[in-house]
């Protein structure tokens, strides 16, 4: 072998699967330097909720014990003094993201399903039947301030007079896959495109400040990833499985109870954990639809923004990390999980 | 439902009981299961989605006004939209016109040229109505971008909120996949450590984004922040950021990229994973140089993979909203508002109609987008693939 010089001793591999010294240093230097990226935010959080105001006002200390004095006076005013609304809002936040995340898997997947292994073939026409009664109903609400359940029944009504009366003059179908992408495009709406309405519905049956509102609002805005997501896994499973459970009698509600969701394991914790964390930080929603009953903690972070006092760092700093610390241990167990999941989404979505 | 499931199996094995009422329910879900499946799903989509959205579209036509317990409500057409797009809050939604200057001229004439030649190759080589319809759609938008940017950046006046979304969103994610695509690569070499890099590379984005906004908000603060010795060093002790729109709106980048990079690092890193060694090696054996291998065997099996998660993240980021309220408040003046601030904004203002208005143009600008982004590229690529 010819001698080498130095700059490819460094940087050419001697032999295949081995990293020559030069290439290791610069890789592993810029993942150290990403690693700081990533941790000096979360750190400085961290060591903040410790500071005493002072310590904040008068210029950066960086390093508890040996810079400034850590005190647990923060920690004491949010868990001590207003126990009780942090513990509300945490428990809010908890039962919010736990059943909203339940709900939109459960549906979610179910939908999915019937996606990836039956036909459906709605009609296009009756669909705009369905959306032109529906616009109907919604002019008489909104601008001639019709009763809604008056309206509602009578767009029903004529939606199926219509349906029955002109089914035989139009025969355009859409497939599995138009739904599927309707579903889809729903995760293209901002919420501040319907975050409006949606107030005023649950304010019409007084629905506003719980946790059904938030929870069915946050269920319906994770419903196309779930559908996205959870799509894929179902088709990637053989379907012999579910045509000889079938064969033995099985019914599909069965089939996917016991044999196909089994089978997704892997998919469905990656769903799970992924909506859970949108539930868990979402904040714009929560801000609409919560006045003091059903806060989440997003928005109690958002409360340590006290007005003329300014903003009390080390109060919301403890509030961030109490919220960060349950999704960090959460996201360590199951990161797997997640990678899997999400390339399985991709690659085929 | 395991309940449901063994009552389920208990009238498979045992026929003389077929007669019971749990076995007729059963039997009735089970000829039903076509519906019972997705029904749950269309309806709250119906309620949450589809209610709300043609809601908005009626509030975006009309001039609500809240009188003492209830509302009134006037269509007035197309007002809210014209005075978003030519009206008094023109300088809000598109920015402040100047006369277009030679450069604005030469970028905007350069874009429509570029377009008027896609569009003439499109429909010399294979023409279909619709194919050329969507065509027109995006290559008018990007025309109307263009001299939107020609008219306010490129003549020296400052663009509205649908230019710093259109930022956002294309800087943003350029930078975000640039850096995703590069640690994922990194990560994927044979080196020590890579859990615990996979890990910590992954706990941003499971914090909330306002926790990301305040946290950011005390990064980038030159006095009492952490990095405000260096600032003073530097010289820019008293460099306040928010004040200057450019910095602002990089800063909102920054940690919008500190937010969502790990999103793209963890799905291209499963994809560089999924790509066979046996490829990589051979081509190692055969003498390839790392950049070959890199563009001809590694980045066309991630390509797929790479163009969803993109758009993945493109209409997560057109929704961008936490960020900008929680570290500038849009602010200075309106430099960092993205278009779902500026509709929150006016419906804070109680401007119902125009809020929905913005809210409809941004879900135009995001569909078209998407849809183009989607029909051009990731189409185009798996028609390309086969």
């Amino acid at each position: 072998m010819a001698e080498r010089t130095l700059m490819e001793r460094l940087f050419e591999p001697a032999q295949i699967g081995h990293m020559p010294v030069g290439t290791k240093i610069v890789v592993y230097s810029l993942l150290l330097f990403w690693t700081a990226f990533v941790l000096f935010p979360i750190y400085w959080v961290f060591i903040t909720s410790f500071k005493s105001a002072v310590d904040v006002n008068s210029g950066p200390v960086y390093l508890p014990f040996i810079d400034f004095k850590p005190s647990l006076h923060a920690w004491k005013e949010l868990f001590v003094f207003d126990w009780e609304d942090t513990l509300k809002a945490y428990t809010n936040s908890i039962i919010i993201s736990l059943f909203a995340t339940a709900l939109s898997v459960l549906i979610g997947s179910m939908a999915a399903y019937a996606l990836a292994r039956i036909e459906y073939a709605p009609k296009f026409g009756s669909i705009l039947i369905f959306v032109l009664s529906m616009i109907a109903a919604f002019v008489g609400v909104g601008v001639y301030g019709v009763d809604w359940r008056l309206a509602c029944a009578v767009a029903v009504a004529v939606f199926f007079f219509l349906i029955k009366a002109l089914g035989r003059f139009y025969a355009a179908r859409l497939g599995n896959g138009d739904i599927l992408f309707w579903m889809i495009s729903q995760r293209i709406l901002a919420p501040v495109v319907v975050v409006v309405p949606i107030y005023m519905m649950f304010q019409s049956v007084g629905l506003l400040d719980t946790h059904l509102a938030i929870i069915l609002t946050y269920a319906v805005v994770n419903l196309p990833i779930v559908i996205w997501l959870m799509y894929d896994f179902f088709k990637s499973i053989p379907i012999e499985l579910e045509e000889s459970a079938q064969l033995d009698g099985a019914t599909r509600l069965l089939t996917f109870f016991d044999i196909v969701l089994p089978l997704s394991k892997a998919g469905l914790a990656a769903t799970t954990l992924l909506v859970m964390i949108l539930a868990w930080n979402e904040y714009l929603l929560a801000l609409f639809l919560s006045t003091s009953k059903a806060q989440t903690m997003p928005i109690l972070v958002a409360a340590m923004n006290a007005g003329e006092r300014g903003i009390l760092w080390w109060n919301m700093s403890v509030v961030i990390v109490v919220m960060i610390i349950p999704v960090v241990v959460m996201a360590i167990i199951l990161q797997r999980f997640i990678a899997k999941g999400m390339l399985l989404g991709a690659v085929k979505g | 439902m395991s309940d449901n499931a063994t009552s389920a199996r208990a009238g498979i094995s045992s026929p003389e009981a077929s007669l019971t009422l749990r076995v007729r329910f059963s039997e009735w879900i089970d000829r039903h299961s076509r519906q019972l499946f997705i029904t749950p799903a269309v309806v709250m989509i119906l309620i949450f989605s589809i209610f709300p959205l043609v809601a908005s579209l009626i509030i975006a036509f009309s001039r609500i006004r809240l009188r003492g317990g209830g509302y009134s409500v006037r269509f007035v057409g197309f007002d809210n939209f014209s005075k978003q797009i030519f009206g008094s809050e023109q300088f809000h939604f598109l920015g402040t016109f100047a006369p277009i200057s030679a450069l604005g001229w030469v970028f905007g004439l350069g874009v429509l040229g570029l377009v008027l030649f896609w569009l003439f190759k499109y429909a010399t080589a294979k023409f279909t109505v619709l194919g050329f319809l969507g065509r027109v759609i995006t290559a008018s938008m990007a025309v109307g971008l263009a001299f939107m940017f020609a008219a306010t950046l490129l003549s020296g006046k400052p663009f509205g909120t649908l230019g710093t979304t259109l930022f956002y969103v294309f800087v943003g994610c350029g930078i975000q996949f640039l850096i995703g695509l590069g640690l994922a690569f990194l990560c994927s070499q044979p080196i020590r450590g890579r859990n615990f890099f996979r890990v910590v590379f992954f706990i941003p984005m499971m914090i909330t984004p306002i926790g990301v906004g305040y946290a950011f908000r005390m990064m980038a603060d030159t006095t009492k922040g952490p990095f405000s010795p260096l600032w003073k060093w530097v010289g820019w002790g008293d460099f306040t950021w928010a004040t200057d729109p450019w910095a602002a709106r990089i800063f909102i980048v920054v940690a919008d990229s500190w937010q969502w990079i790990p999103f793209i690092f963890i799905v291209l890193l499963a994809a560089l994973e999924n790509v066979p060694r046996d490829f990589v090696e051979a081509a190692q054996v055969d003498g390839a140089s790392s950049r070959e291998i890199f563009f001809d065997i590694t980045w066309p099996q991630i390509v797929p993979v790479a163009a969803t998660v993109m758009l993945i993240r493109v209409i997560e980021a057109f929704k961008i909203v936490d960020l900008p309220n929680i570290m500038t408040s849009g602010g200075p003046g309106i430099a960092t508002e993205s278009m779902s601030l500026h509709s929150l904004f006016a419906w804070r203002s109680l401007d119902l109609g125009q809020s929905s208005a913005v809210a409809y143009l941004l879900l135009f600008v995001t569909v078209v987008t998407c849809v183009s982004f989607f029909n051009l590229i990731v189409v185009g690529r798996m028609r390309a693939n086969g």
